[in-house]
């Protein structure tokens, strides 16, 4: 069995085609992506980034079909984003699927994007039945699978991770070409200092408004030096590697803290980090020393499967097709709000 | 007169209980080899900046011995604090014997009808929590395991039966007044409940319309309650 899958919830559109073999891995046929970059300070915006959708839809598909060498007779379904992400993008990539289901006569099959993330990471990394850390620009949540549901454990209580530092990139007008996010990890590879940040941790939930204000305000007096220059507690000046490095570390060791709760919880040793933030390195060594203290270890992936892809939407779509579920074209709608455990997972057992 | 400080060198046996998301919890005894008693130890994360970890480390073991103090002082049921080391990380407390409501509670629900008879414990459990609030203490991390139902006359918890519900781990917890906080503390409870034990998740009903009941404020953390939830990330709009 063949899916396209398509994805477009944020500023990425992606394009994948995958192969199903029973009894074999998942082979990928092609995973491509194109990405909205908004200047730096600006975040991307809803219209504009639908419009990037709608531009490259077509030619991101044609590429796909051409490089991989599948013919259009081979695809037995077409899986698209169902949500949760971006009201606008989403809608422009459905149409894009709808289109494609009349055109080419295939079942449509709608996915949800965070259960999307998780198989896709279970199925490249091999992890069986790990707690799931899913964190990217629009979701930070603790997910861990129990009868035929992906439970949520924890979550932001407010914005995302990735929102946090994204918006941190824009005050400190670092550029969001390939990721503001990547750009702060090099940055933080020279910080030096630990400054003090807020450390909100709600049992398994967390909250990341309150550290963005902080760090926003330190930032601003950095740029201006207004009211003072912005000193360490020992007198020498601050940077913005040492921004970058003490909100990277304060906010990661949240995140691997109630990773760590959900864990011991469960009762698991195995830790699956998922979602564009994933894969920073600097989070998956300290989620690595954390899991080798509890006797487990960390999987995860590299940008191909961490940062949004549309391999993930039809790996995911495909596992829920061979379960018999469809989507009617009446039904094909897109949701900004669709939660992880509203999904029923039939393909585990 | 202070008691002195044990010898963490001293041949006192220790046997690691359980090894949580923060602390190693070991049972021993304290100062005489007949008195049992808990410690709580919370070792150096290595993945956190020694900074950072110093700091969050010092503040937990003070603030959980405080906040002890302060409730088994009120007369909540809490585990009595016997010595507090915070420079390395540790306390050690009563020895509860019982176990964890989590632990009953997928006893109990593994036998058929086993949902009735837990009825009168999820009182008890919304009582407590009650109690813990009317003296403006907050826990931070409230689930079933962090409930424990002490053993009466040596046996364990069955249908309905009376044992005390003990209040555990209280490194996230803090002294507010403010609704917001409490209901944050409820809301807690009501997800680890819904996760943990998905086919128990209506009998959490019963979990607060006790703390309703259990003290003067109650009512008005309640219908705080209903804010926090709807502020949750992406919530369904159905429901």
């Amino acid at each position: 069995m063949i899916a396209l899958g398509l994805e477009g919830s944020a500023n990425k559109l992606g394009v994948g085609l995958i192969k199903h073999t029973p009894g074999q891995p998942a082979e990928i046929l092609s995973n491509i992506r194109h990405t909205f970059v908004s200047p730096p300070g600006e975040g991307f915006l809803p219209k504009d980034t639908a419009k990037h959708h709608r531009s490259w839809v077509v030619p991101l598909i044609k590429r796909a079909l051409k490089e991989s060498g599948t013919r259009v007779q081979d695809i037995d379904c077409i899986c698209y984003t169902k949500g949760p992400g971006m009201g606008a993008p989403l809608q422009s990539v459905a149409i894009a699927a709808r289109t494609l289901s009349l055109l080419w006569g295939k079942p449509l099959v709608g996915v949800n994007h965070c259960v999307g993330h998780i198989e896709m990471g279970r199925e490249i990394t091999g992890a069986d039945n790990p707690v799931v850390l899913y964190v990217s620009g629009g979701n930070t949540q603790v997910i861990a699978y129990a009868e035929q549901r992906y439970r949520i454990f924890g979550e932001a209580l407010d914005i995302a991770v990735g929102n946090c530092l994204d918006r941190f990139a824009r005050t400190l007008h670092i550029p969001n070409d390939p990721a503001p996010g990547y750009n702060i990890e090099q940055l933080a590879k020279r910080g030096q200092h630990l400054l003090d940040l807020p450390y909100t941790v709600k049992g398994m939930d967390c909250s990341f408004s309150g550290i963005l204000a902080v760090v926003d305000s330190l930032a601003t007096q950095l740029l201006t030096s207004h009211p003072k220059p912005l000193l360490t507690p020992s007198g020498e000046p601050v940077t913005k590697e040492d921004l970058c490095f003490s909100l990277q570390e304060t906010v990661f060791a949240m995140l691997v803290e109630i990773t760590e709760r959900a864990m011991a919880h469960v009762g698991s040793s195995q830790v699956l980090v998922v979602g564009g933030v994933g894969c920073n390195e600097r989070l998956q060594e300290m989620m690595g020393l954390m899991a080798a203290q509890r006797g487990g270890s960390v999987f995860a992936t590299d940008e191909r499967f961490c940062i949004d892809n549309g391999i993930m939407i039809a790996h995911a779509g495909l596992l829920a097709y061979g379960e018999g579920e469809r989507t009617p074209l009446e039904g094909s709608t897109c949701t900004q709000r669709f939660r992880t455990d509203e999904v029923l997972v039939r393909w585990r057992k | 007169m202070t008691a002195p400080p044990p010898d963490p060198s001293d041949a006192t046996p220790k046997t690691l209980i359980s090894q949580g998301a923060e602390a190693l919890v070991y049972r021993t005894t304290f100062l005489v080899p007949t008195l049992p008693a808990l410690l709580k130890h919370r070792p150096r994360k290595t993945y956190r900046h020694p900074t950072l970890d110093a700091r969050l480390t010092k503040h937990r073991v003070l603030s959980e011995a405080r906040l002890l103090v302060r409730a088994r002082g009120l007369g909540i049921p809490v585990p009595a604090v016997y010595f507090v080391d915070e420079a390395n990380g540790s306390i050690f407390m009563e020895w509860i014997d019982g176990s964890s409501v989590r632990q009953v509670l997928d006893a109990i629900l593994a036998s058929p009808g086993g949902e009735g008879k837990v009825d009168a414990m999820m009182v008890r459990v919304g009582e407590a929590v009650g109690r813990l609030h009317k003296a403006d203490i907050v826990h931070g991390d409230l689930t079933t395991s962090n409930l424990m139902v002490r053993k009466v006359g040596g046996v364990e918890e069955q249908e309905g039966g009376a044992g005390e519900v003990v209040l555990i781990d209280f490194g996230l917890g803090q002294v507010s007044t403010q609704e917001e906080d409490k209901a944050v503390d409820l809301y807690v409870l009501e997800r680890a409940f819904s996760s943990t034990h998905p086919k128990a998740e209506k009998l959490f009903e019963d979990v607060l319309s006790a703390y309703g009941r259990s003290w003067k404020g109650g009512k008005t953390v309640l219908r705080r309650l209903q804010d926090v939830r709807m502020r949750g990330r992406k919530r369904s709009m159905l429901g």
